[in-house]
């Protein structure tokens, strides 16, 4: 007998499985895959002024800095003035899809492509904001390669204020509707990488990057 | 893991009396405690959360074939192969074939209790291939000689700044550092260079989810992303009991996994991962296999201690118990520590070889209280406790004493007379004081606390002055 066809014989003999409480069962476990009911919520002003004031406040506990800028294309300018404050390089690398963006025009040495070891900035977009806790959705592609948010050490995101959402569950919502599946990868990100592995004292900078920066663009 | 549980009772005094470790339990309690207490506040209905998230994972356990069946079908409908592990050696073979099949010299792991249960570094390293801890907490330990971990979210948690700066000093060969972001920044360009070049990676599995076919890992330092976006290949080594139906139940128990595990509102990376790269892609893994372990979780289902497969893996019940707070996790020689760890430990590695571990407990369920999925752990640790009296498991002393009180507790004259002569003896024992230091029918017992001595009369005496009063009245 195969391990898996012994394992799931022992798990219906726990269970006393047989015809008629499988169809039962089966029933229930297609409802709740159709419904995706969901659990208790805490309470968030969904108005979008309140969205953004509170994704901002969640992202700076998060340990993560907050710009907010008018429209996107001012977007290479704030990176630009973020990258100067810190004493940071002036190359970076940005996921393909924010190639069209001005990033010469802004004094910015960018290269379109996935992250290499090397690089020092990766500027990313967002698939969307979750404002219950200052998270970033990212969802990987061909134009959205997972690595830019991952290996570098200080990591922007350019973040749409209108798709700052309230909760995880909307998150799921928009992805079903725009994406029908999900992608390879979904990574929630909320601040910099940290670890606590050491006398519980919060390290930032783990693994990921010890930086992020976002640039929320407000129109 | 070689499981020394049966030496619990050596092991707890040993720790005790570890000068050491007692100073590093006594920095880091209480730390857990307050975050998590802290957290929990912005759920405006904790409580109603907690409901929600037992009810999520009742429904997958209570019909456990079903989800596990689907959840297979979307993981093959994405790319990804699925495998079935019946113990830890079958764990150890799979992954050894997954590695050599694909020419694999390294991998890198993000944390993966499992791969603890089942000993996979040693299999991996019998096979010539070089197993990486990457989780900070793991590389440390990896580093000191494989020690095992002693705290299912925080592994090196016994450990202090000193140790691991004496570690590093001596490990790398660097001068020793003694400030905790210069340690963390070394144990990352060291990492750094194991994540680039490994061939495969391997994760546990906070979640898996049914309606998906995915993977959810639930990390702060970014490792786990790491071994599952460089390598070409990767493993993910879960319990079959981990599926969980739809992404808003993922939701659901994301509030309530962080907050118990290590105070936080949510972790800093938490990755759903669904089959393979696609072509086009730049990074991600082109092939990604399922481990499905069973290692004992089977034959829970439907039993006794059915409930405990509910268990998210917060650490909180542990975080929260007096007696792990006192001896650490080593003390409980198996993977799990702490209550979750004594009610898992007689399960998956023989009731028989885990006899101490239901009794390493006050009972007075800090563990139940703050479980986030409401798991009933001092309960369960009693039915522990009545299945070694079944099946005559307990000491022969201890089986006669108790024979003798039971016959003594039927006969209500020799009862009254015993507990009279009994109370007079504690009482000439404390002498003036209202106190008892040395009880010499149980010494171990006063070696650490005083007996408080009986007061004023007995029940009974005063139960029979009673009754004598309530006649005189009427």
């Amino acid at each position: 007998m195969s391990s898996r066809d012994d394992i799931l014989g022992r798990v219906r003999a726990g269970l006393q499985r047989n015809a008629s409480n499988a169809t039962i069962a089966r029933d229930e476990m297609l409802a709740a895959l159709t419904n995706c009911s969901q659990g208790p919520k805490p309470g968030i002003d969904a108005e979008p002024k309140a969205l953004l004031e509170r994704f901002r406040l969640k992202s700076e506990l998060q340990s993560s800095t907050v710009d907010i800028v008018a429209h996107e294309s001012d977007a290479p300018a704030a990176v630009a003035r973020y990258l100067a404050a810190m004493n940071l390089p002036k190359s970076a690398v940005a996921q393909p899809a924010l190639a069209a963006l001005d990033w010469a025009g802004a004094g910015l040495t960018v290269e379109a492509r996935g992250a290499r070891d090397a690089d020092l900035v990766g500027i990313t977009g967002c698939f969307c904001a979750v404002a219950e806790t200052g998270t970033l959705m990212m969802c990987s592609s061909p134009d959205t390669p997972a690595a830019v948010s991952l290996l570098p050490e200080t990591h922007v995101a350019i973040v749409r204020a209108s798709r700052i959402l309230p909760y995880m569950e909307d998150a799921w919502a928009l992805a079903r509707k725009e994406l029908g599946t999900l992608p390879r990868a979904v990574n929630f990100i909320s601040g910099p990488s940290r670890t606590g592995d050491i006398e519980q004292t919060i390290v930032l900078g783990a693994h990921g990057p010890y930086r992020v920066h976002l640039v929320i663009v407000a129109d | 893991m070689e499981i020394k549980s049966m030496h619990f009772k050596a092991n707890a005094s040993a720790k005790l009396a570890d000068v050491v470790l007692q100073r590093n339990l006594k920095s880091s309690k209480g730390k857990f405690v307050a975050k998590r207490a802290e957290a929990i506040k912005d759920l405006d209905d904790f409580e109603g959360t907690r409901d929600a998230a037992a009810a999520i994972r009742n429904k997958v356990i209570d019909n456990l074939d079903l989800w596990l069946e689907r959840f297979e079908r979307k993981a093959l409908d994405t790319g990804a192969k699925v495998l079935w592990a019946k113990d830890g050696a079958e764990v150890c073979r799979l992954v050894v074939e997954i590695a050599r099949k694909h020419g694999v010299t390294k991998v890198t792991k993000s944390k993966s209790m499992l791969s603890e249960e089942a000993g996979l570094n040693h299999a991996l390293e019998a096979a010539g291939i070089q197993p990486v801890e990457t989780d900070l907490g793991e590389y440390i330990l990896q580093v000191d000689n494989n020690e095992p971990p002693s705290h299912i979210i925080a592994p090196a948690v016994h450990k202090s700044l000193d140790d691991v700066a004496d570690l590093f000093h001596k490990v790398h060969g660097t001068p020793r550092k003694t400030d905790i972001p210069a340690l963390t920044r070394e144990a990352r360009e060291v990492l750094r260079g194991h994540f680039l070049s490994a061939g495969m990676g391997l994760s546990g599995g906070n979640f898996l989810v049914a309606e998906t076919g995915s993977v959810a890992l639930v990390t702060n330092e970014g490792n786990g992303r790491m071994v599952t976006t460089i390598p070409k290949v990767h493993v993910v080594i879960t319990g079959i009991e981990k599926v969980i139906p739809t992404l808003e139940d993922l939701s659901t128990l994301m509030r309530l996994l962080p907050r118990s595990a290590t105070g936080q509102s949510i972790s800093n990376y938490f990755s759903i991962l669904t089959g393979v790269k696609k072509p086009e892609e730049h990074d991600g893994p082109e092939h990604l296999y399922f481990v499905l372990v069973d290692s004992g979780r089977a034959d829970v289902v439907g039993g006794d201690f059915h409930e405990m497969l509910r268990c998210i893996r917060c650490g909180a019940c542990m975080n929260h118990c007096p007696v792990y707070q006192t001896i650490g996790g080593h003390a409980y020689g198996w993977v799990y520590p702490g209550p979750m760890g004594s009610v898992l430990t007689p399960l998956y590695a023989g009731i028989e070889n885990a006899i101490d571990l239901p009794h390493a407990a006050t009972l007075c369920n800090q563990c139940g209280v703050v479980c986030p999925v409401k798991i009933p752990l001092p309960d369960l640790l009693r039915k522990l406790r009545e299945k070694q009296t079944e099946r005559g498991l307990r000491p022969l002393t201890e089986r006669i004493g108790l024979r003798l009180w039971a016959w003594v507790a039927q006969q209500p004259r020799l009862y009254a007379l015993g507990a009279s002569v009994g109370a007079r003896y504690l009482k000439w024992l404390a002498g003036d004081t209202d106190r008892i230091r040395l009880l010499p029918t149980a010494p171990e017992w006063s070696l650490g606390r005083d007996f408080p001595a009986p007061q004023g009369k007995t029940f009974r005496e005063l139960y029979a002055a009673r009754q004598t009063r309530t006649k005189e009245s009427t």
